[in-house]
């Protein structure tokens, strides 16, 4: 009863957009697709929902095989990052038109749409046209029209990107509540999305995707706490990584112009070349620390992002709390050496301060 | 500094008005004078200057056979030819724009693009290069000098045109729409009909607009390939002007000519500002 795809691939232009995908989705699930732009997010959704057609690979849905069954006899929903919605009706008329596509009754359209209006609250604004709303009611419309339908798939493109700061914030609150309390069983939810603050929040289990290709897949934990590669690394996190050079001599970590203490985890490593991974959030202000460089300082809500220079060494450091600091500052660091990850240099995961590793 | 523009654009567009408008006042005046107030001194107001006449309204409508010139059957033909034409047109046309905006066509070398020129270029061509060919082509198959036969040259006329306007419009409406009433449960003709097209609704009026304004001023066309049977208007009311020019009669027909046309960019003249387009959709 899942929804299965087998190796698919779709190139456009000598330029794969799916590069042998599978997956296995089970209904009554929540899955989200990081990657960034371009990567094939929209690709796949679109591939699942039947508007673009793969070159190879093969689809089944409820043990039928689904790339034999048109669009619009497939049973899903989609909400674009753009806010696609009918101009010419109104947002009644909106969410009512894929359920008069389907002959549903009467009696119990007025029940979904109800249902679907108080689910994203726009109760009352049913005979506004949908020029005369903002974005993020626009979109609130495009997605009372995909729950009204009860579709079997939904699939969420981007959803939030296009809204103003505070709206997406709200809206992804709202998100949460509707996927945890209002879903059916009966339902797959695909959401993609470029950000990995999102993919967390939601929780659910997550497909990394770059150029086409899957790169890791399982829960938002486990991408969290043990990325594949140094890509995965870069995608699933916001600052990115900080990734340094450098090797493990002994019980030394030494890094182009610094040298720290081995963490314990990283005690099984041979002496060698690494790229070492640390998170923005695990660079701490250290009156005891190496002096760095500031080349950029941000406040971004309640913290500060810096951007550290030592040398040839980069780093970007996020601080908890709102601070001033002057461009070109000299300031003292240090890295939490409990969180070092250690990539090989191929960039596959060798060591993680979680435990897991396969090197 | 803004008070003096102000005054400019003023000054400016009363001018234009003026420019625009006189000639029809001029025609509206002269259409009532006679043979006497045209030629013996410049006159303008009448009962003042000159006294009125109906006389050049009423030859429009006298048969030939007593005096007159009767302007009326090549009016219904002009309006039924023009109509037809611009409406199998806009029907066809929007259904090849539609075509043309979303689906990717390869024959050898040729792409969407090229097809859509290949439809311009028909406008591009001067008309007296295909006077020829049409001619010959009605005549072998037994429409020339008839109303079914103009129909079908208007047609050719007029369709790119049509064409030309929707894809451009089809184009500024985005795929996703298509798309998601796909996904609504539309089949393809459903989403063209059911979604695309109440969309379109500013496009197809410039359009038809466009149709019937090439379709109704053509001369060239409707005077080659008709003789006795069928008449247009614009070519009846060049046929007044014999021996001595008749300015009266003239200005009457000029102004029945164009009462149409003034009609039609009154009633769509809301769709052709810019807002109403790009408010469309979005």
């Amino acid at each position: 009863m899942n929804l299965i795809g087998e190796n698919i691939s779709y190139k456009l232009d000598n330029e794969y957009h799916l590069n042998n995908i599978s997956f296995n989705f089970k209904k009554g699930n929540l899955y989200t697709i990081l990657g960034r732009t371009l990567s094939g997010k929209t690709t796949l959704l679109k591939t699942i929902a039947g508007l673009i057609n793969p070159d190879s690979g093969s689809m089944d849905f409820e043990e039928k095989n689904f790339s034999k069954i048109p669009v619009w006899e497939r049973n899903i929903a989609m909400v674009y990052q753009q806010f696609i919605n009918y101009p010419h009706m109104n947002v009644y008329e909106n969410i009512v038109f894929p359920l008069k596509q389907r002959n549903v009754s009467d009696e119990q359209i007025k029940k979904d749409v109800d249902e679907a209006l108080k689910t994203v609250g726009l109760v009352g604004f049913e005979n506004r046209k949908i020029q005369e709303l903002s974005g993020g009611q626009q979109q609130r419309v495009a997605l009372a029209r995909s729950l009204a339908k009860k579709a079997k798939i939904l699939l969420l493109d981007e959803p939030l990107v296009n809204l103003d700061y505070k709206l997406r914030e709200q809206l992804r609150e709202e998100f949460k509540k509707i996927f945890s309390e209002g879903f059916s069983q009966e339902t797959i939810l695909i959401y993609s999305t470029t950000d990995p603050q999102e993919v967390m929040e939601l929780n659910g289990e997550v497909i990394v995707l770059d150029e086409g290709k899957i790169l890791q897949k399982g829960p938002a934990k486990e991408i969290f706490e043990n990325p594949l590669n140094l890509k995965v690394a870069e995608i699933s996190n916001d600052p990115p990584m900080n990734i340094l050079k450098g090797s493990k001599i002994s019980t030394k970590i030494n890094l182009e112009n610094i040298s720290l203490e081995l963490p314990s985890h990283l005690n099984n490593l041979i002496d060698e070349a690494y790229n070492f991974g640390i998170r923005a959030s695990e660079v701490k202000l250290d009156e005891n620390g190496e002096e760095f460089e500031i080349e950029l300082a941000e406040i971004s809500g309640s913290e500060t992002l810096l951007h550290l220079k030592k040398g040839d060494t980069k780093v970007i450091a996020l601080i908890e709390e709102v601070m001033n600091f002057r461009i070109h500052q000299k300031i003292r660091i240090n890295f939490n050496n409990n969180k070092f990850y250690a990539f090989d240099l191929t960039g596959n995961l060798v060591s993680s301060p979680y435990g897991a590793s396969n090197g | 500094m803004e008070k003096f523009y102000t005054i400019l654009k003023y000054t400016f567009i009363t001018l234009w008005t003026v420019f625009i408008v006189a000639p029809f006042l001029w025609a509206v005046s002269t259409s009532f004078k006679d043979f006497q107030s045209v030629n013996s001194k410049v006159t303008y107001i009448p009962w003042l200057d000159f006294e009125p006449t109906l006389e050049g309204w009423r030859v429009l409508v006298k048969s030939p056979a007593r005096g007159g010139v009767d302007i009326v059957e090549p009016y219904f033909n002009s309006i039924f030819v023009t109509c037809t034409a611009s409406l199998i047109s806009i029907v066809l046309g929007t259904l090849a724009a539609y075509a043309l905006s979303r689906f990717t066509f390869k024959a050898g070398f040729v792409r969407n693009n090229d097809i859509t020129f290949f439809f311009i270029s028909q406008r591009i061509m001067p008309p007296i290069v295909l006077s020829i060919p049409f001619f010959i082509f009605l005549s072998t198959i037994g429409l020339l000098d008839s109303l079914l036969g103009l129909v079908v040259v208007y047609i050719v006329l007029l369709m790119p045109i049509a064409v030309w306007i929707m894809v451009d419009f089809f184009n500024r409406v985005p795929k996703e729409l298509d798309e998601t009433a796909l996904i609504d449960g539309c089949n393809p003709y459903q989403a063209f009909y059911k979604v695309v097209l109440p969309n379109s609704i500013p496009g197809l009026i410039v359009a038809g607009m466009f149709c019937i304004i090439f379709g109704w001023i053509d001369f060239f066309f409707a005077f080659i390939l008709t003789f006795t049977e069928v008449q247009l208007l614009p070519v009846k009311v060049v046929a007044l002007n014999s021996s001595i020019t008749p300015w009266w009669s003239l200005s009457a027909s000029a102004l029945v000519s164009v009462a149409p046309l003034i009609i039609v960019a009154f009633v769509v003249e809301r769709y052709l500002s810019k807002g109403n387009l790009s408010g469309a959709l979005k």
